[in-house]
């Protein structure tokens, strides 16, 4: 048993890994006190560090002063269906690319691998000068539309797909005569499943957070949540308990998820997801 | 797959429909990929190169060829060197604590630890939250007068820093952001590939009397190498479009400060275009940033092989 010798983890080490937490819940936390205090006690030196009764007294100005309501759902409509998409479509590909033979796969695959070098900022102008021309500037579809799929997703599912669906199985389905799109209904949907939800969370969470694109191309008035959050934090003087309120509101849905979900989140991301 | 291609010849002859089935539905498969990524990233792409020879604003009809003079304005152009200036600055001191921490802290989580998952999650917490949202945070943690951290240095003696004031102090408050952010996510990488070295090696190192660090050094690190490269390059690629913070942190400005002593390569162009419309220009600086993106890969891609090699 060599194993034996490996020292079990010391105090120490829960002492660091405490110090760490704390440095990443400290952010959140803080922003929940600043959002429960009123401007005048955020005005003060040393700063309130305990929560104060004023957080219900924030949310309803965070949504009567911006339209945080319509950001939410369009937040919630914008990352549902990017998420539906970018899974559909991906394993759809992965299917192809993992268990199919056509011509030229190799270098289709190779150029979809491609694509996840290219900087999405790179892509802002002539896209907003596309959304103009088509008059989705100011929509949804404008943010929807162009993340419906991407080359992350369908790598994600090709690696994946490749070993989780026996080739066998498939070819006894063809055997018995069944076409390949109920192969991939009766077969390789059901075995894609884990994967699926992996990848639905991880492009929950990027479209959610997605700030950049959105705030160029949507309004204030019909806004995503983190461009109302843009909302909030613009002027010489920022308004800081309706600025954290409001980061409060856009973090909490991702926190949800994440408390329920967080280990298949983190085992997504150690099977090798890349920045989105 | 090979096995489904003797296949077809065992039972040959299904008739068209299975056959145009086998051949053609995988293009079907792949198409919406390929199709909305036609639309929707190649055409914009190729489009930002014709526009930025082009006198092309967004306010009026006419477009004027100028070849390229946009790339000739945009090197003799100040702001376009501080921005790019700022953009290293802050990719440097973000980067480099950032992967550094990342590799102490997923040396730690390594270890047979009791509740695991927690820990793993709270590593991971600042990365589901949104950047604008760290953003805001941080800017109110960074204020001058009533901020949390001018509040602890003083308990040390430390006089005031006014953060978004000067050109440092402005790129270390970014920097914060950045590395409080992606330090787990990058922690959880480098976790993943350090499952995949013998644990023999640990035991034979302790046994040797090896310390944890030396252990680190000596054996983790080389064997995680092509990891390590891999966070180093998508880190440039992200380090290079930082935005909004910089943007959230100066209350919303384009400028990023009033020197832009902290306007980042990303920001710039977000002014040109959508502050002062100037479309040619802006799709010339963005097509200039991805040249940088590309020999700034290269590079680092350069030494790490090199550095793999000896």
């Amino acid at each position: 048993m060599r194993r034996a010798f490996r020292r079990r983890p010391g105090k120490f080490t829960y002492l660091v890994l405490t110090a760490i937490a704390f440095f990443s819940f400290f952010p959140l936390y803080w922003s929940v006190v600043v959002a429960s205090q009123d401007n005048s006690a955020l005005g003060k030196m040393p700063p309130p560090v305990l929560l104060g009764g004023n957080l219900w007294f924030n949310l309803k100005r965070a949504f009567t002063m911006v339209p945080f309501e319509k950001a939410l759902i369009n937040s919630f409509l914008v990352a549902g269906s990017i998420t539906l998409s970018v899974v559909l479509f991906s394993t759809l590909a992965g299917f192809a690319f993992a268990k199919l033979r056509f011509r030229g796969r190799n270098i289709l695959l190779l150029s979809i691998i491609a694509t996840m070098m290219v900087p999405t900022t790179l892509g802002i102008i002539p896209l907003y000068m596309l959304m103009a021309k088509i008059q989705w500037t100011g929509t949804i579809y404008a943010v929807i539309v162009p993340a419906m799929v991407n080359g992350f997703g369908v790598f994600f599912m090709t690696q994946y797909l490749s070993e989780a669906v026996p080739t066998e199985l498939l070819e006894a389905g063809r055997v018995d005569g069944c076409s390949t799109i109920r192969l991939f209904w009766h077969v390789v949907l059901p075995a894609a499943r884990p994967a699926a939800a992996v990848l639905g969370m991880l492009t929950f969470l990027t479209a959610w957070n997605d700030f950049f694109w959105p705030l160029v191309v949507l309004t204030p008035e019909d806004p995503t949540v983190q461009v109302v959050l843009s909302t909030l934090s613009a002027g010489r003087i920022t308004d800081y308990s309706l600025a954290l309120t409001g980061a409060l509101i856009a973090i909490l849905p991702l926190l949800v998820v994440f408390v329920v979900l967080g280990k298949q989140i983190i085992g997504g991301i150690m099977q090798g997801a890349v920045k989105g | 797959m090979t096995q489904l291609a003797t296949e077809e010849r065992v039972v040959p002859r299904r008739g068209l429909l299975h056959r145009l089935d086998v051949k053609g539905s995988p293009y079907l498969y792949i198409a919406p990929f390929f199709l909305l990524f036609l639309g929707f990233g190649v055409f914009p792409l190729i489009f930002t190169a014709w526009v930025s020879l082009h006198d092309w604003s967004l306010l009026s009809e006419e477009h004027t060829w100028i070849g390229f003079g946009n790339y000739t304005k945009l090197f003799d152009d100040p702001a376009f060197w501080n921005a790019l200036w700022n953009t290293v600055s802050i990719w440097v001191l973000s980067t480099v604590p950032q992967l550094l921490l990342a590799l102490v802290l997923a040396h730690i989580l390594n270890q047979r630890l009791r509740g695991q998952t927690f820990w793993r999650m709270s590593a991971l917490i600042p990365n589901i939250t949104s950047v604008a949202a760290v953003a805001i945070i941080f800017s109110q943690l960074f204020g001058r007068d009533y901020g949390l951290i001018n509040w602890v240095i003083g308990l040390f003696g430390v006089d005031k820093v006014d953060w978004t004031a000067n050109t440092w102090s402005s790129h270390v408050a970014v920097s914060t952001m950045i590395i409080w952010r992606w330090t787990g996510y990058n922690a959880l990488i480098y976790l993943a590939a350090m499952q995949a070295v013998p644990k023999e090696l640990y035991d034979s190192a302790s046994l040797d009397g090896a310390t944890s660090f030396q252990q680190l050094r000596k054996i983790t690190v080389p064997a995680i190498r092509p990891t390590i490269i891999f966070t180093v390059i998508i880190s440039t690629i992200g380090g290079m479009q930082v935005l909004a913070e910089p943007l959230l942190f100066g209350g919303n400005g384009l400028t990023g400060g009033s020197d832009r002593q902290f306007q980042t390569l990303a920001l710039y162009l977000y002014e040109v275009a959508f502050g002062r419309f100037d479309f040619g220009y802006a799709s010339a600086s963005s097509w200039v940033m991805f040249l940088i993106i590309v020999i700034v890969a290269a590079i680092n891609f350069g030494i790490t092989s090199r550095l793999r090699r000896s």
